[in-house]
């Protein structure tokens, strides 16, 4: 399914809010998180890429839920380093060990239960201190409320991620693209603006 | 009063202009205008910008009429090309060679004029184009794309000479970029258009040595040129975000090279082809963006 006009801007707008974080947006964090966003922000910009040229039907690709999975954890990584340094290097193993055990649970032979399993602690891992720690910091007075995107958007992140289950689950698809590009459009916009009025 | 002439050759202009393949030729000019302006000269400097622009455009147009001219008999044997104005017979071939000798003749001369170096390169771009991959290798072996990428990479590196007064090492890897990008770009058409080509005896890379090491040919290259293209981005001095981001570029490229290696698919293969075109014009846009910011 190919994105309608408006849904080609909206993609469109959101690789340069990602073309931009990665270029601009995270300079003078630390080479740690530099390099754990970029990875984050790299993977939203190609995956957007290729939608735009593929379609949508991209989404539906089995590499699609160890992408998927990398964003969270790498933007997770990326704000453990910078904010608590002292947890760099065991955020950097669990996240290792999660993406591994995402891998090879995604073997024809892994059984199913445990794929799913693996899936949700590590989203589910990522994705909660993606959503807190900007609310401590903030509230903590370390970051301005402008922060507080950084969590919407790694909330929407966890919209993104169950839309993408029910893709794989077998809902009808066109329901489920019509809000994929303005939901990627949204999650980039916040961490854009999260991160240059932090 | 005769109204039919204006309208002649307004539909005449309109066949000459898709002669030159305004998006390919418009890739190769950004190519050579981002060369000039790696060289962090004095980037508006109308003159010399609007020369080097001319000039290259012409170029460019006149090596690709001259192209569609010499090729007007194997493009009207293949469904994609077979409707081209050469191929279809719409335009007069006498006329097509002549224009395309006055085109290139004037975008070579005003190269000389501006600066006898670039004046060089921009012929030799030509000449590898014209002579060595249309005329004397395309219908011989399939590896007459190397002759056309080194073509390819003779504006960016003549850009850069213009820019710099000398063909330096950051010349020399900006063009490689292009070099080992345009077969990225060439195979997977290739195989995407392999009957086409079977059709017209062209032998091409699918047809000579198989699938398999074409596919990989394609990532070896694509590895070569985004390693190329990081290194010249180094050498220019981009900064580190641009850097950055153009490694991220990169990434996917290497990432669907290697898909259409361990995974093909017609998808995977038509997604690189875009892709990689993207993925020139995106780096040529960050060394300007670069050099303006």
């Amino acid at each position: 399914m190919k994105p309608s006009p408006l849904d080609r801007v909206l993609l469109l707008l959101t690789a340069i809010l990602a073309s931009y974080q990665v270029a601009i947006g995270i300079e003078g964090v630390g080479t740690f998180s530099i390099l754990a966003y970029t990875i984050g922000f790299g993977i939203l910009l190609i995956a957007i890429l290729l939608i735009l040229i593929l379609g949508l039907e991209v989404l539906e690709l089995p590499a699609v839920v160890i992408v998927s999975t990398l964003l969270p954890v790498s933007l997770a990584v990326g704000l453990v380093g910078q904010y608590l340094p002292t947890w760099r290097v065991p955020s950097l193993i669990g996240a290792g060990i999660g993406l591994l055990a995402v891998a090879l649970t995604r073997r024809p032979r892994a059984p199913a239960w445990a794929a799913m399993v693996v899936v949700a602690l590590v989203h589910g891992v990522s994705g909660l201190v993606l959503f807190s720690l900007p609310i401590v910091l903030v509230l903590s007075g370390y970051t301005k409320y402008a922060f507080l995107l950084v969590s919407l958007g790694s909330a929407l992140i966890g919209l993104l991620g169950l839309l993408l289950t029910f893709l794989r689950r077998g809902r009808p698809k066109t329901d489920l693209f019509r809000y994929l590009p303005t939901l990627f459009f949204l999650l980039t916009l916040c961490f854009t603006l999260g991160f240059a009025f932090r | 009063m005769n109204t039919a002439t204006p309208l002649d050759l307004r539909a005449k202009i309109r066949l000459y202009w898709l002669l030159t393949k305004p998006l390919q030729s418009g890739l190769l000019l950004a190519t050579g205008l981002a060369g000039y302006m790696s060289a962090r000269c004095p980037v508006f400097n109308l003159d010399t910008l609007l020369g080097l622009a001319g000039s290259l455009f012409l170029a460019i147009a006149g090596s690709t009429i001259l192209n569609m001219w010499w090729d007007r008999d194997i493009d009207a044997c293949m469904r994609r090309t077979q409707s081209r104005p050469t191929s279809a017979g719409l335009l007069d071939p006498r006329e097509v060679l002549r224009v395309g000798l006055i085109v290139s003749a004037l975008g070579i001369g005003w190269a000389v004029g501006i600066d006898a170096r670039y004046g060089l390169l921009v012929f030799a771009g030509l000449f590898f184009d014209v002579v060595v991959y249309s005329i004397w290798l395309k219908r011989r072996t399939c590896w007459s794309i190397v002759w056309g990428g080194v073509s390819g990479a003779m504006p960016i590196l003549a850009g850069r000479a213009l820019g710099v007064g000398a063909v330096d090492w950051i010349g020399i890897t900006l063009a490689l970029g292009v070099l080992f990008w345009i077969p990225t770009h060439t195979l997977t058409f290739s195989m995407k258009f392999a009957a086409d080509y079977q059709a017209a005896g062209v032998p091409t890379f699918p047809s000579t040595y198989g699938l398999g090491v074409t596919r990989a040919a394609i990532a070896l290259s694509s590895v070569l040129a985004a390693l190329a293209m990081i290194l010249a981005g180094y050498g220019i001095g981009m900064a580190w975000g641009f850097l950055r981001l153009l490694g991220v570029l990169s990434a996917g490229l290497l990432l669907l090279a290697f898909a259409i290696t361990f995974r093909p698919s017609e998808h995977i293969n038509f997604s690189l082809f875009k892709y990689a075109s993207l993925y020139m014009l995106a780096a040529m846009i960050l060394v300007v963006m670069d050099v303006l910011s």
